[in-house]
């Protein structure tokens, strides 16, 4: 689950970390008062769930309460990678000596959080690993004993020469850690960690990721979540527990499991389609689930033919045709329906679906080229 | 012979009363499994099916049922304690089916069970079959024939799929082991590989990846290093958008790391076949086998063969 720049900022203040203050505005108006309220230059900063804000324009300085007023007016409403701006953060200048990174990221590879720091802060670690690796030392987390004192010592001191500084750095490093673990997160991000002219190091951004799987402990973590900043289609989704992912295609897919989803999307382009979604109805599939699945289907405007692939396993091939037959009743799908059902409780699927009219094949090559086929364009209108 | 599981495994399941627990239990006893024992906090003493002692502890279960191996269906907040306390009691090989386990529960139990010598399969995966042998997890047994291919594969209905496909065309396993969709697993691909190496009766071996992560090109230089029996492969997500989790925890595009692409690249510059279809790999495995087993005429639910 993503979360908003404000919403981390709060999380690392509280752990105690040396975060700037700063307001939450939804109209211009709000960003003005605010900036008012500050004195002096302000950043106005979009609030949304993308990267590369700042070179999208989503990121802008201003002078005085006026000046905030206007970027927050040119900022929200603006689209960065698809997702309207609804909100944007507004906090006091800061003077800037330099600009560091720190991160924690679940290191798969190592099965360990590693945390990393670069001297190089305000761009993108991934340019700077290409550029200047030397800029870039990472330690690894034993999850037995945690950041040792050592560890976030050794980081402090890449990162600055001034021994303040460095101590400064290796405290905000070690909270940092500590609201990573609290928050159930697998990425968080200070970029930049900066230095003012004054000698205090500052965390003046911040990015988290939570576990999706840790939520259930977390419920303060879980009321973050902004569902209006999302696909309200996957929203519903969520709520129905299935697992679905809007695409730009054609071909409507509902599958069981989440290999076979991707492997029946890839199929799908195979043929000469693009798929219109991923789709993941889950294990054990009752029938409101099929039918919850179908009308999001059959409310992405692009999606012009069905195809399902289920694979029985823990899931029963007559549950899921029960549901194709609830839905279909419940509502015109208006394109054609490809139907792949295969293993526990084949026969009963098939026949509940022949008794309606419907032809299940057994073959998923077969099954895919024929919705593929089936959602070309056509002068027949359908089955 | 088999992998990691076979004739003198004695399971004990894990949360043996629960829905899915009970469900399993009875469909791997049906299969072959000697399920030894169940254990349910709270509700030992019982007796699961007329058949399995069900106890409240696994130290229990080991001392006096004599399991040595155990499969995980407790609800995902308690399955790291569940895998603690299996590799506590000595158990040598847990296998955790529970989907949704916290990554940061998984950090903390993977250096322990490596420290109690035990071995983790999962979580959130189907489990392995060794065909006609034992079954410990979700895999259906109708549709494996043993053979002499191996899988290992991070994904369960997909697993399936290629297993099906294999058997159609005459094509049985060896072992079949599902080593799960999440960051962090027990078992990864070259644990398996390792095995299927080390094991006779493994003439071939097909991975099925998916996106995410780095561990198909990991496996793919342990491949050219150490492996002498013919590796193909296959990597789904192949469509999926960067950035956005499939389903599965791990299927995660994040930046250039992790893409179908440089997966299926790495297998091929290491002398993996790739399939482009799942269909493909039956194709790539029957020129690499030397004696195919012939049943072409399985079903998936299990039912009569087709004339």
């Amino acid at each position: 689950m993503n979360i908003h720049e404000y919403q981390a900022r709060r999380i690392l203040a509280r752990h105690g970390l040396p975060v700037p203050e700063a307001e939450v505005a939804a109209t211009a108006e709000e960003a003005q008062a605010a900036a008012e309220r500050f004195g002096g230059p302000v950043v106005v900063k979009a609030q949304v769930h993308a990267g590369g804000r700042g070179k999208a324009g989503g990121v802008k300085l201003a002078a005085t309460p006026a000046e905030a007023r206007t970027a927050a007016d040119a900022i929200l409403g603006m689209e960065i990678k698809g997702i309207e701006v609804r909100q944007v953060l507004v906090a006091p200048a800061e003077d800037i000596v330099s600009e560091a990174y720190v991160g924690i990221v679940l290191d798969r590879a190592r099965r360990a959080d590693s945390i990393m720091v670069s001297s190089e802060g305000g761009v993108d670690i991934e340019e700077v690993a290409a550029t200047m690796p030397e800029a870039i030392r990472k330690v690894a987390v034993d999850p037995r004993y945690g950041l040792l004192a050592h560890q976030a010592a050794l980081l402090g001191h890449h990162l600055y020469d001034d021994p303040r500084a460095a101590r400064q750095a290796s405290s905000i490093i070690a909270r940092l850690y500590k609201a990573y673990r609290a928050s159930g997160a697998t990425l968080a991000e200070i970029n930049p960690m900066i230095v003012n002219p004054a000698g205090e190091v500052k965390a003046i951004d911040a990015k988290m990721n939570i576990d999706d799987n840790a939520l259930f402990r977390l419920p303060e973590m879980a009321a973050l979540r902004d569902t209006e900043a999302e696909n309200p289609a996957e929203v519903r989704a969520r709520e129905a527990e299935l697992s679905y992912i809007q695409l730009d295609g054609n071909v409507g897919c509902c599958v069981n499991g989440a290999g076979l989803a991707m492997a029946t999307m890839d199929l799908v382009k195979y043929y000469g389609g693009e798929p219109a979604n991923f789709l993941d109805i889950g294990g054990s599939s009752n029938p409101d689930k099929v039918v919850a699945a179908l009308e999001l289907i059959t409310e992405d405007p692009n999606v012009n033919s069905i195809l399902f692939n289920i694979f029985g396993g823990i899931t029963r091939c007559d549950d899921v045709a029960n549901g194709i037959v609830e839905a279909t009743s419940r509502m015109e799908l208006g394109v054609p329906i490809t139907i792949r059902l295969t293993g526990t409780n084949e026969e009963e699927g098939v026949a509940i679906l022949a008794s309606r009219g419907f032809e299940a094949m057994v073959d998923m090559d077969r099954a895919v080229e024929t919705a593929v086929r089936r959602g070309e364009p056509r002068t027949d209108g359908g089955r | 012979m088999g992998i990691f599981i076979g004739d003198d495994t004695r399971l004990v399941v894990q949360g043996i009363t629960g829905r899915d627990g009970s469900f399993h239990a009875r469909q791997m006893m049906e299969y072959g499994t000697r399920v030894v024992a169940g254990v349910t906090p709270g509700k030992g003493g019982r007796t699961f099916d007329d058949a399995v002692p069900v106890f409240d502890t696994v130290e229990e279960a080991v001392a006096e049922a004599g399991a040595n191996a155990s499969v995980v269906y407790v609800p995902a907040r308690f399955a790291v304690d569940a895998v603690f306390e299996a590799a506590d009691a000595g158990i040598a090989l847990i296998v955790c089916i529970t989907e949704g386990v916290p990554v940061g529960d998984m950090l903390r139990v993977l250096p322990y069970v490596r420290e109690k010598g035990a071995r983790l399969i999962g979580p959130n995966c189907p489990g392995l079959i060794v065909p006609g042998r034992c079954k410990v997890g979700i895999l259906p047994g109708q549709i494996v024939r043993e053979g002499p291919v191996g899988i290992v594969s991070r994904s369960g209905t997909l697993t399936y799929e290629v297993i099906f496909q294999l058997t159609r065309a005459g094509i049985g396993q060896s072992a079949c082991v599902g080593i799960g969709g999440d960051p962090l697993i027990g078992t990864d691909f070259v644990d398996c590989l390792a095995a299927f190496e080390a094991d006779p009766e493994t003439e071939a071996v097909a991975v099925i990846g998916e996106i995410g992560g780095t561990d198909e090109q990991v496996a793919a230089e342990y491949v050219s290093r150490e492996m002498s029996k013919p590796v193909v492969g296959f990597v789904a997500g192949q469509t999926a958008p960067p950035g956005r989790r499939m389903g599965h925890a791990g299927a995660i595009i994040s930046g250039s790391e992790g893409t179908a692409e440089e997966k299926i690249r790495a297998f091929e510059r290491h002398g993996i076949g790739v399939a482009r279809r799942p269909a493909d790999l039956v194709g790539l495995i029957r020129d690499r086998c030397r004696q195919p087993v012939a049943d072409a005429r399985v079903r998936a639910d299990g039912g009569e063969p087709l004339p």
